[in-house]
């Protein structure tokens, strides 16, 4: 296993992420929401405020940090939803196949159909906003990738020897699942997975921008980059930062599954066959 | 109870389902296997020897079917079990091993965790228990070193050890039937021989009966007591082995022996060629009328292109399905 050097920056951008994220309030100079005090309002980015501070004089810089925890859990959780929900499908669609697979084909095809961020917002809508129901419609909107690759690995995986021998061994279908056809499928789910974190952060972004996902005063990059907006010629520091810390977050998730698609790829490697 | 067979299998009828249209891949295959007996089946490639074995363990999927039929394990039909008692039997009290043992492991999975799976499966142990027993049956295999080779994955061992392994996982629960459907095939000629050396060892000391499938004539009467002959979904010969290799009695036995290389025979024939059998196995869907194997017959006449032969009783216990039979 030789890993590339976009899987490496990839991952060492996300490990930064997560760091912050783990040890926002040890990082942070100030509390991201009651840190307010006018007298410092729309401060230039400087030695004392790294990052600058908004209109009611917060400090960005430990409102970003404390940003990439929720950022990091939308983007985590739901993609986590997610991929259990697709491969969950996509597993038992492809190994029992009829009506079943019939079933879930339907539906995967009607969410390829649906813009998912469009049914993220249905959803939110009906939820209302927060972070729970940011989790429900984030994590329920983006499965069916990894559901057609579950189900087209274990279409595949099916008629490999050592299914077939499981099976002949007294092996049951949850087992055979579970020990035979999960663990050699599951180099593209990680990739897939890694790219789709990447998604659901871009998604929370876009939702909160919308004013439909995290509210104020809480900091999520999203919502900072929202309420930044009026204020992007006079203090373009306020949409800068959170801006930087979703791409870069979101470039480093991509890097990484990127990397880790190069090196998990069975064709990639020479000794399968 | 003393009589009952460890496995009978009566009137086996297998059809192949084509559209709306049923052909009969196997038919009339009746055999019976005693506890520690070993039974050769052997065949050409397409007569139905394999499909025979999945119906045996209960895993014929579509578009195969049993239509007509009873398997009998220790007396109790196998289709008359539940899904989950059948699963119970398999890999538990029948076991199989297979041609291929480059994709019969799981790539993936340590070869001692996927031998201790059965002891957790079928025998309740615990992981640790399973895996202080899976070394045990690696050793058992004649496999070195097997505290160090449980953690090996397939691909860090040659094909031989990866049949040895095979072995140790069928053997495992110690099954009282043994299915080996080409078990060698894949092997080199040197290795062939360990394997089955190993494989009939095992099951002597064991008293497992085995049920060997191969399209070798001579490998299959090396190993076992008695063979059935089948050709195209019939068993047309069944006698003890050395029976079939001193006189075959249906012409198609006959040919599977003349076209096996003897030692000496150069010598005591002079420089010749090997003989071999005309033509090839018909497709399913077209089977001939009367005996199947008219069409590649020499002694055939109108009768075999009729009438399906009777079965015919010889001596101890062998049978020939031929109008013909010597």
């Amino acid at each position: 296993m030789k890993l590339g050097t976009s899987a490496i920056i990839g991952g060492m951008l996300f490990a930064l992420a997560i760091f912050v994220g783990l040890f926002a309030p040890w990082l942070a100079h100030t509390d991201p929401v009651m840190g307010a005090n006018l007298v410092n309002a729309e401060e230039p980015p400087s030695w004392i405020w790294w990052f600058g501070t908004d209109a009611q004089g917060r400090d960005i810089y430990s409102r970003v940090v404390h940003g990439a925890r929720i950022s990091l859990t939308v983007g985590i959780v739901s993609q986590l939803v997610n991929s259990v929900i697709g491969v969950t499908l996509g597993l038992t669609a492809g190994y029992w196949g009829g009506w079943w697979d019939d079933v879930v084909n339907g539906l995967t095809n009607v969410m390829l159909a649906i813009p998912s961020l469009i049914f993220a917002l249905a959803i939110m809508a009906v939820l209302g906003p927060g972070l729970t129901s940011l989790l429900i419609a984030l994590g329920l909107t983006n499965w069916s990738f990894t559901c057609r690759i579950a189900r087209a690995s274990t279409l595949s995986l099916k008629s490999q020897g050592y299914v077939q021998a499981a099976r002949v061994l007294g092996y049951g279908d949850l087992r055979i699942m579970i020990t035979q056809l999960l663990p050699n499928m599951i180099g593209p789910i990680i990739v897939i997975g890694t790219l789709g974190m990447g998604g659901a952060v871009l998604a929370e972004a876009s939702l909160s921008f919308l004013g439909l996902g995290i509210r104020p005063p809480y900091p999520s990059w999203g919502s900072m980059l929202s309420e930044a907006r009026d204020q992007i010629t006079t203090a373009p520091w306020l949409s800068v930062f959170p801006g930087l810390a979703i791409f870069l977050t979101v470039l480093g998730l991509n890097l990484l599954g990127d990397g880790l698609r190069d090196v998990l790829d069975p064709q990639s490697r020479s000794r399968r066959t | 109870m003393t009589a009952a067979p460890l496995i009978e299998v009566e009137g086996l009828r297998i059809d192949l389902a084509d559209g709306a249209r049923h052909v009969a891949a196997v038919e009339g295959v009746s055999f019976r296997i005693d506890r520690g007996e070993t039974f050769g089946l052997v065949g050409e490639s397409g007569c139905g020897k394999s499909i025979t074995a999945l119906a045996l363990i209960g895993l014929l999927r579509r578009p195969l079917s049993i239509a007509a039929g009873a398997i009998r394990f220790e007396g109790r039909e196998i289709q008359g079990l539940s899904a989950a008692e059948q699963r119970a039997l398999r890999g538990n009290r029948i076991a199989m091993i297979f041609q291929e043992p480059m994709t019969a492991l799981n790539p993936v999975s340590p070869v001692g965790r996927q031998i201790a799976e059965m002891f957790v499966l079928h025998k309740g142990k615990s992981w640790r228990e399973a895996n202080q027993l899976a070394v045990e049956a690696l050793a058992n295999v004649r496999v070195p070193a097997p505290e160090r080779r449980v953690k090996d994955y397939p691909h860090q061992l040659s094909g031989g050890m990866r049949q040895r392994v095979m072995i140790a996982i069928a053997l495992a629960c110690d099954p009282d039937l043994l299915i080996a459907d080409e078990p060698t095939t894949a092997l080199d000629v040197t290795v062939q021989a360990e394997i089955i050396e190993l494989m009939r060892n095992l099951c002597a000391e064991r008293g497992t009966a085995i049920l060997m499938i191969s399209h070798d004539l001579g490998l299959v009467a090396n190993v076992c007591s008695r063979v059935g002959v089948m050709y195209a979904g019939r068993i047309v010969e069944e006698r003890g082995s050395d029976d079939i290799f001193r006189a075959g009695a249906h012409p198609y036995t006959q040919g599977l022996v003349d076209s096996l290389p003897r030692l000496g025979s150069r010598a005591a024939l002079g420089r010749s060629r090997l003989r071999e059998i005309a033509g090839v196995v018909p497709a399913i869907a077209d089977f001939p009328s009367g005996c199947r194997f008219n069409p590649r017959c020499a002694q055939a006449t109108e009768i075999c292109r009729t009438t399906v032969p009777e079965t015919t009783w010889l001596g101890a216990g062998g049978l020939v399905r031929c109008h013909h039979h010597a």
